[in-house]
């Protein structure tokens, strides 16, 4: 098995599943077209993470880790919560597979995106109701090394390939290559 | 628990009678077949018999069936064997964009010796367009490589169309028939083809058995230089169990393959069916009719394929993705991309492939466990509930 059985126990009966439908914050991360999206739901009290729901479009990794996510943060305060890194999910997961861990692994983020969404909207709160924040939907991954690559970053840190967005399939590939290396479209040189 | 397999397209079981056959030349018949001595000489008969057999159930002679280890292994010998060795009359390749990784990687490993490709098109169903192969051979061109059988999405394609237009051209042409050979009729004379690759592991014969049939007086550079097996095209010593199942096998299929179409088939259209009126949002992938007949895939919306693979696992069900989680690479099938599905619907990709044991009620077992599944996952998804939100307005 690819995954260890902590991965598979909540993976199977996964931790706060579900919606809050008047949540304080909402942080979504990742996207379908990186494989996985989480959106995560808070309610605080004194400073304290109350509630927290998720819902999870994804593979057993990313459903794990969002449960295990919701499972360590709730009760605690925001600032501990904010303390929660990726790596110590993976680590309370009993590891995860080296390929899954930066893509599906994206729960604290948003965690943090929810925790900074009710922030954010409690320091506007006598103006206006701000919208769900979100982080790194803009974030994908080297298709070469799969080294991730911030924002409009055109050539990836980990391997030095020049990189662009196909106008095609709007996926990543090698800069001033002729053809998309995922939709094979043929791409104009600039 | 009980197991109902429906990965054909993964590797299918062994044949008994090909285990059968296998054995002897694993234990007390251990020969070289390139030895003198009577151990050698049992040897090379009994491969030689494979190789009859091999080439009768593709219409070829025994001197044009070479083996190889994988399919994939003759995929490169094809694809780079081929234009190295015609190299002075070009330096351009085409290939469809919904070819086997080992296909298309190689087109683009042949860039390090001064080639192009072109990759050609397919529609929403798989299909290539004969036509758009003659557009994209140039006087350059030194071969063509279209799969004949798509084993993501089952699609057939129109090989005997696609050869003409090359031989037309003068442009020898390769075709992947991995998914193919052993499951449907295949005939390299009919079909027209210069080159053609099949694997035992796809029609119930052992894996690392594989050959490429290279029809006479098709030029190709050995992979593997040193020795003058294969006809000096490819050294090394011969797998001689694994040939010899995959002759087995090759045998099995040439009797049996008309009732072996048709129970897959009676199955597959079932699943085909029944699936999608049991589950909401859910799209067969590549074309209804011109498909293989043991294959029935699909996308599903608002799901990730890996999860349902894993659930489906749990339910004693076996079938495979090709959604981004699942590949080791963790990009999206690039052949549900280039028939033009998108994404986030790609990410829900599955395929149920029956094998020869498959049966009505395995059918039955799996439309019973699949539809909860999909609606546990959706419960959970953002993307359904966005669905809802967006449907109730």
């Amino acid at each position: 098995m690819i995954y260890s059985e902590k991965v598979m126990e909540h993976f199977q009966n996964p931790r706060n599943v579900g919606v809050i439908k008047e949540a304080d914050g909402v942080g979504q991360v990742g996207n379908p077209v990186c494989g996985d999206m989480m959106t995560f739901y808070i309610k605080v009290k004194d400073n304290r993470l109350e509630d927290i729901k998720f819902q999870t479009f994804g593979c057993g990794a990313a459903i794990a880790v969002s449960s295990m996510v919701s499972e360590m943060a709730i009760g605690k305060t925001l600032d501990e919560a904010m303390k929660i890194t990726n790596e110590t999910v993976a680590e309370e997961l009993g590891g995860l597979p080296k390929n899954k861990l930066h893509c599906s692994n994206l729960g604290a983020d948003a965690l943090h995106a929810a925790i900074e969404d009710f922030r954010k909207k409690r320091a506007v709160t006598e103006k206006e109701e701000g919208a769900g924040a979100s982080s790194g939907a803009e974030k994908c991954y080297c298709p070469y090394c799969d080294g991730p690559i911030e924002g409009l970053e055109e050539y990836c840190q980990s391997c030095q390939v020049e990189i662009e967005e196909c106008p095609h399939c709007g996926t990543l590939t090698k800069k001033a290559g002729d053809k998309c290396i995922n939709c094979g479209a043929e791409i104009e040189p600039m | 628990m009980k197991r109902v397999y429906l990965d054909h397209i993964a590797a299918t079981p062994i044949e008994p009678r090909v285990v059968e056959t296998m054995l002897p030349f694993l234990r007390e018949k251990h020969g070289n077949p390139q030895s003198l001595h009577s151990e050698g000489q049992e040897a090379l008969e009994a491969m030689e018999e494979a190789r009859a057999k091999v080439g009768e159930l593709i219409g070829a002679s025994n001197e044009e069936i070479f083996f190889t280890a994988s399919g994939s292994e003759a995929n490169n010998f094809a694809v780079k064997g081929i234009a190295l060795a015609r190299r002075e009359k070009g330096n351009h390749v085409v290939v469809s964009a919904v070819e086997h990784q080992s296909v298309l990687s190689s087109a683009r490993s042949l860039e390090k010796f001064g080639f192009s490709s072109t990759l050609v098109p397919v529609d929403r169903h798989g299909l290539v367009d004969p036509e758009d192969v003659k557009r994209a051979i140039k006087k350059e061109t030194v071969l063509v490589s279209v799969m004949l059988a798509n084993s993501e999405v089952g699609t057939v394609e129109p090989l005997a169309e696609i050869a003409r237009v090359c031989r037309d051209a003068g442009v020898p042409v390769h075709t992947d028939a991995v998914a193919a050979v052993g499951n449907i009729p295949v005939d390299v004379g009919a079909l027209g083809v210069d080159a053609l690759s099949l694997a035992g592991d796809q029609f119930y014969g052992p894996k690392g058995s594989a050959a490429l049939f290279i029809r006479k007086g098709t030029r190709i550079l050995p992979l593997v230089d040193g020795g003058i097996q294969e006809a000096g095209r490819r050294a090394g010593t011969e797998n001689v169990a694994g040939i010899v199942g995959l002759g087995k096998a090759a045998e099995i299929a040439i009797s049996g393959l008309p009732e072996r179409m048709m129970r897959t088939e009676q199955l597959r259209d079932r699943l085909i069916d029944a699936l999608p009126r049991l589950v909401d949002h859910v799209l067969l992938t590549g074309h209804r009719e011109k498909r293989l007949p043991h294959h029935a895939s699909f996308c599903v919306r608002f799901v990730e394929g890996e999860a349902m693979l894993l659930n489906l696992d749990m339910k004693g069900v076996a079938a495979s993705s090709g959604s981004a989680c699942t590949s080791r690479a963790l990009r999206a099938s690039h052949v549900l991309l280039a028939m033009g599905i998108d994404h986030a619907l790609a990410q829900g990709s599955l395929v149920f492939s029956m094998v020869d044991g498959t049966t009505e009620e395995d059918i039955d077992y799996l439309l019973d466990v699949f539809p909860p599944i999909v609606e546990r996952l959706r419960k959970m998804s953002p993307l359904y509930t966005e669905f809802m939100k967006e449907s109730r307005k």
